[in-house]
């Protein structure tokens, strides 16, 4: 899933200072899990905006706001008072989520301010609700392959390709005093358990960020 | 097999097998270094190079490139840059190499730099585009090949490059395997974290030997009792023996009124612990040499080169 996190209300306000009537749309998937669009989070939200003299003239889940065609269908139930009425957007969903429905104003004409309610995070495992652990990257380059099923970019704080680094003390990391797993240990417990440590031995080159540090789209037909 | 290449005086005595000494200087944040310059002056008839570090604990100094050049020339003393991958990417590096060509360093040592979240400008952009081991490879490209990423460099760079590891590295395996990466990667010679326990010194040491890599064993004298406690207390993963940090205790009570002496029991110590320590290594031909990382203690190094020597 995508981990988001609420942002500090004071932002959201401050990113609406200019607007009095507001469209709260949310997400109806991965934000929900992260507790972040669901119905409590929701009315905490109505109430936030109440009480900062906002008036909300309208508020709907979007199934999956990521998800353009997902966002078509919703947007039928879209009131066009509401819309009269709007002077700007605010979502609770991640950032992506945003940034479709962005391209789904372009096609409904509509020329209105979207502001964002969530921190994005990335791409998590959820162990439980309020513990997710962010574990890919998105790199389009996988090397869990190489790596016994362990990412170096998201488990290393250097995203090293040839760790460990001299910064790991008895397992643990560096950063944050050595209260996190050093993720290059993990990657070498995991290659011994599994009888390939030959796979640790080798010699990986450098990321290659061809690809990678630029607009991206995966377009295959 | 082709005979190797010397770009530098390190360079020399490590194709020579020679047993060496390095030291260490760390400019601090400032943009004068005159300081810098004393210390590397009454270092340089000991050591054959000596390390100048690169914002270490991601803590801001002058930038390593600059003040390598101007301490090699204004103190006559052989430098071995240190080069971190922390700060800047691939392209700006392979640039970096060139430069410090240009300005007279011959010498690099491939760090991958303590996380900017350690130090003093926590907000800054971790980098890491290479790693220790990766720039070991760019260096070699770029020196061997004359190319960088297959381009063609009109005046290829001349460097030795080499690598850290850490004897006290727990997993051990993990580390000595990493070891062997650098080697792959080109690195030619290997500097070690201080290193005060014996025993798992040579464990390591003779783990890494089938490399076939000069080892220069990190060492580092105490120059006084804070120095020691400070050292055992704040550098994760380095214990400074109970004895020595008794005796040391002892040295800071008993000669509290003649700070001239003390000065000279304080070396004298230094000596006594080192000596075996390092001859021990020395005798069971694990060892290329020895780098001094006490920095601000330069009056250390006669008493250190009398081990060397020894």
């Amino acid at each position: 899933m995508i981990v988001t996190t609420k942002k500090d209300f004071e932002e959201i306000e401050d990113a609406l200072k200019r607007y009095n009537n507001i469209i709260l749309i949310y997400c109806g998937t991965c934000s929900v899990t992260a507790q972040c669009s669901d119905e409590k989070s929701v009315n905490e939200m109505l109430e936030h905006l109440k009480n900062a003299g906002k008036n909300v003239v309208y508020h709907q889940e979007f199934k999956e706001p990521c998800d353009f065609r997902q966002d078509l269908q919703d947007w039928r139930n879209v009131p066009q008072e509401a819309l009269d009425k709007v002077d700007a957007f605010l979502i609770l969903s991640c950032g992506a989520g945003l940034q479709a429905m962005l391209d789904l104003f372009d096609r409904k004409n509509i020329v209105k301010p979207i502001f964002i309610g969530l921190n994005t995070h990335g791409i998590a495992e959820t162990e439980r609700i309020g513990r997710f652990h962010v574990k890919c990257a998105g790199c389009g380059d996988c090397l869990l392959n190489y790596t016994g099923g362990i990412c170096p970019v998201t488990s290393c704080a250097k995203g090293l390709m040839n760790g460990p680094c001299g910064g790991q003390l008895d397992g643990k990391c560096e950063v944050g005093n050595y209260e996190k797993d050093c993720g290059w240990i993990l990657i070498y417990e995991r290659l011994k358990k599994i009888g390939r440590l030959d796979l640790f031995k080798q010699l990986r080159p450098a990321f290659n960020w061809t690809d990678r540090g630029h607009q991206k789209s995966v377009v295959f037909r | 097999m082709a005979e190797k290449k010397v770009y530098s005086k390190l360079g020399e005595m490590l194709a020579k097998g020679e047993f060496i000494l390095t030291g260490e200087l760390e400019p601090e944040k400032t943009c004068d270094l005159s300081h810098t310059i004393q210390e590397a002056k009454e270092m340089a008839p000991y050591v054959v190079a000596a390390n100048v570090t690169d914002s270490p604990l991601g803590i801001v100094t002058i930038n390593s490139l600059a003040a390598s050049h101007i301490i090699q020339k204004e103190a006559n003393i052989e430098v071995i840059w240190q080069l971190t991958v922390r700060d800047v990417n691939k392209l700006g590096i392979a640039g970096m190499i060139m430069g410090g060509h240009a300005l007279g360093l011959r010498n690099i040592l491939s760090l991958t730099g303590d996380h900017p979240n350690m130090g003093d400008m926590p907000e800054s952009k971790p980098v890491f585009d290479l790693d220790s081991a990766t720039l070991c490879m760019l260096v070699r490209e770029m020196v061997d090949k004359g190319t960088i990423n297959g381009y063609e460099i009109e005046s290829p760079p001349k460097f030795h490059v080499g690598a850290a590891a850490n004897p006290n590295s727990n997993p051990m395996e993990a580390e000595v395997l990493k070891v062997g990466r650098k080697v792959e990667a080109g690195c030619e010679f290997i500097q070690t974290q201080v290193a005060y326990d014996l025993e798992k010194t040579i464990e390591f040491l003779t783990a890494i030997n089938k490399y076939n890599v000069p080892v220069l064993l990190g060492i580092f004298p105490m120059k006084s009792y804070a120095m020691a406690k400070g050292f055992d207390t704040f550098v994760p993963g380095v214990d400074v023996p109970k004895d020595v940090l008794a005796k040391w205790k002892s040295i800071k009570n008993d000669y509290k009124t003649d700070k001239a002496k003390q000065k000279k029991i304080y070396d004298q110590a230094n000596y006594e612990f080192f000596k075996p320590f390092i001859t021990e290594l020395k005798n069971k031909d694990l060892l290329g040499g020895v780098h001094c990382m006490a920095v601000h203690y330069p009056r250390i190094f006669p008493k250190l080169i009398e081990v060397i020597k020894g």
